[in-house]
């Protein structure tokens, strides 16, 4: 590969390697025995989601009446989760196809745990819609199948369907363009492996040889499928935006909400891959391949995408005075200074305030720092959900019905049994599949390694350690 | 199916196997296959290989998702069962746009990922042979097929492996 290299650009994967050290070094965390924080890590998660199971059937058996919820206020917890794992999803997504259709090569260390994420955050978003209709065993009504009733088929005209086609594409795509990319990475890890673990991956990587025409036809294929997602993913949250702005709820009936909504869940999406990748490449010791460089370039979506949802949550203030109609007025500084003043507090301190520390290249590439900023954004995004949903109905068109909703202990063991499935399901991950993509690092190598870039790209390639040393002095 | 015969040599770096596939060409040698732990750009107009029709495959199935989802929606709100929805006509096209979009995009990834599963002769559970294990993770081959050459071919073949730089070269029955 007579590959261009630009002095300017930093490394992406460090440490001298080549292609056998790669090899060796991402396929390690999923040959070994799992390492105690792993199975104490993995010991938490399930617990949580046992909890999660435990409190899931308790709505089902005594029905949604032990969820807090009253005839105000419709959706709370529930909706506000939901939202939120749809949104943490989309940067698995954005950077798994946008970032591919531009050609960006920093994806390459962390599109796979991210592409993970999004699957296991979209099952946990498609719990919520599944249990909070109440009756959950008749929930494939939602579905157009031909039926006895008529046939009585679903409303197509509406907004919380077209949300059930969109995350089940969603997550299928998803899936699919995960997989595909895998199984070149299985097929390492099969031909690496013997006894059980051969026939396991001897399964899981389909029959996979490397020949010229599958890559030719890989390629193609990640191409197009990128192609698709990047539309799609840019639907589902504007569809999920949709339940509301399509609604006549002062608050929510608005145009802006789409592309803010987008915004928003590719902010707090990054958010989440943060914090699963500062953990992940130190556990695993994966700090060659995730560099400071990806965290700085994260960091820097982060501070975009932060700065837009501010734009958007000052743009719909100035609207709503803008408007001279009272009714958004009131809706809007409710919000601000109403009975959840709170949550309005703690999302503009986490989404707007705190992610302008990033203007600052030293902050962007501070590990500590950016890990508790990546918790932070994920608290305020929570809080963005909650002030849209129950700030808004509580506070409706009638003051007879205000009414204050808070969770009962059963929608928060949701919540958090939602964590713990989401988490189980990445701890697993990281012991099954390469959390970083083997095939697609090695392809870059020679254009983003350290011994190819910078100072050292200049004497040609191929250098060994000491004149690396030398050009470094 | 017939057992093949190949030879086969193993070179350490993805330039050198493009120059010996360069090599190959001049010499007019058929090669049988290439095999790499990456995608190596530039390979494909040197083998010979057209560009992939999968995504024409991919606008087909999009359309037939298209397709699909219009007309059924069509069907159901004028024909089969009309119902008026907010004052709103019963064929209230762009209402549809957004499930018409997800089924576009659904049946177009379907299909070209099964599609791309069948041409490959690859699925779940399907094990095809491996030349060499490392294959997978450092090493770039080049294949001859020699059940019927002869042996001037065969020794024209081993002298073109180690001549362009292949660290190893082997036989194997797959």
């Amino acid at each position: 590969m007579s590959a261009i290299v630009s002095p300017i650009r930093e490394p992406l994967i460090t440490g001298h390697k080549d292609y056998h050290q790669i090899t060796e070094d991402i396929c390690a965390p999923s040959e070994r025995t799992p390492s105690t924080a792993w199975v104490i890590a993995f010991m938490v998660a399930v617990s949580f989601l046992g909890l999660g199971m435990f409190c899931i059937l308790w709505t089902i058996w005594f029905g949604i009446g032990t969820w807090n919820l009253n005839r105000t206020i419709g959706w709370g917890w529930d909706i506000t989760n939901f939202v939120w794992w749809i949104g943490i999803g989309h940067a698995g997504t954005l950077i798994s196809a946008i970032l591919l259709l531009f050609r960006q090569k920093w994806r390459t260390g962390v599109n796979r745990a991210a592409e993970a994420m999004t699957i296991f955050a979209v099952l946990c978003a498609a719990l919520f819609p599944g249990i909070h209709v109440g009756r959950m065993w008749v929930v494939f009504y939602f579905f157009p199948y031909p039926n006895t009733r008529g046939p009585l088929w679903v409303n197509f005209n509406s907004p919380l369907l077209w949300d059930l086609f969109a995350i089940s594409t969603y997550f299928t795509v998803s899936l699919l363009f995960w997989y595909t990319g895998l199984v070149p990475d299985f097929a390492t890890l099969r031909d690496r492996a013997s006894g059980l673990r051969k026939k396991l991956y001897s399964f899981l990587s389909f029959g996979w040889t490397g020949a010229a025409k599958h890559w030719s036809r890989f390629e193609a294929l990640s191409l197009v499928l990128a192609g698709l997602a990047t539309p799609l993913v840019l639907s589902v949250h504007t569809i999920v935006s949709f339940d509301f702005a399509t609604s006549v709820i002062p608050g929510w009936h608005t145009t802006i909400f789409p592309p803010y909504f987008v915004a928003g869940a590719i902010f707090s999406g990054f958010a989440m891959v943060l914090t699963l990748m500062i953990i992940t490449r130190k556990i695993l010791k994966l700090e060659d391949y995730i560099t400071i460089e990806h965290i700085d370039s994260m960091n820097k979506v982060i501070l975009l995408t932060g700065t837009i949802v501010g734009v958007a949550y000052l743009t719909e203030l100035f609207i709503a005075w803008y408007s001279g109609y009272i009714y958004e007025q009131f809706a809007f500084m409710n919000r601000v200074q109403g009975i959840y003043w709170w949550s309005y507090v703690g999302m503009m301190s986490c989404n707007v305030l705190s992610p302008q520390i990033f203007w600052s290249s030293k902050m962007r590439r501070n590990v500590t720092v950016t890990f508790f900023m990546s918790i932070f954004v994920n608290i305020g995004m929570w809080f963005e959900r909650f002030v849209i949903i129950p700030t808004t109905l509580a506070r409706d068109y009638l003051p007879s019905s205000w009414s204050y909703y808070s969770p009962t202990w059963v929608e928060i063991g949701i919540f958090l049994g939602t964590l713990g499935i989401f988490f189980t399901l990445y701890l697993g991950f990281t012991r099954v599949a390469p959390v970083v993509a083997i095939a697609e690092v090695k392809s870059i190598l020679k254009t983003a390694g350290d011994q190819y870039t910078g100072e050292n790209a200049k004497g040609g390639h191929h250098h060994g350690h000491d004149s690396v040393k030398e050009a470094a002095h | 199916m017939k057992n093949k015969e190949v030879l086969f040599g193993l070179y350490n770096d993805e330039e050198l196997l493009l120059s010996a596939v360069k090599n190959a060409n001049e010499k007019h040698l058929d090669i049988m296959d290439v095999f790499s732990p990456f995608p190596v750009h530039g390979l494909d107009p040197l083998l010979g290989l057209s560009e992939s029709r999968l995504h024409q495959a991919g606008f087909i199935y999009g359309a037939i998702g298209t397709l699909t989802a219009f007309l059924f929606m069509t069907w159901v709100f004028t024909r089969d069962w009309p119902i008026i929805f907010g004052g709103k006509p019963y064929w209230s096209v762009p209402a549809f746009i957004p499930i018409t979009f997800e089924l576009t995009v659904l049946f177009a990834s379907i299909g070209m990922v099964v599609t791309y599963y069948a041409v490959n002769g690859q699925g779940p559970g399907v094990i095809n042979p491996v030349l060499d294990d490392r294959i997978t993770d450092d090493k770039f081959c080049i294949a001859f097929e020699i059940n019927d050459a002869d042996e001037d071919t065969i020794e024209q073949y081993k002298s073109f492996l180690s001549e362009t730089g292949a660290e190893e070269v082997r036989t194997k029955t797959i």
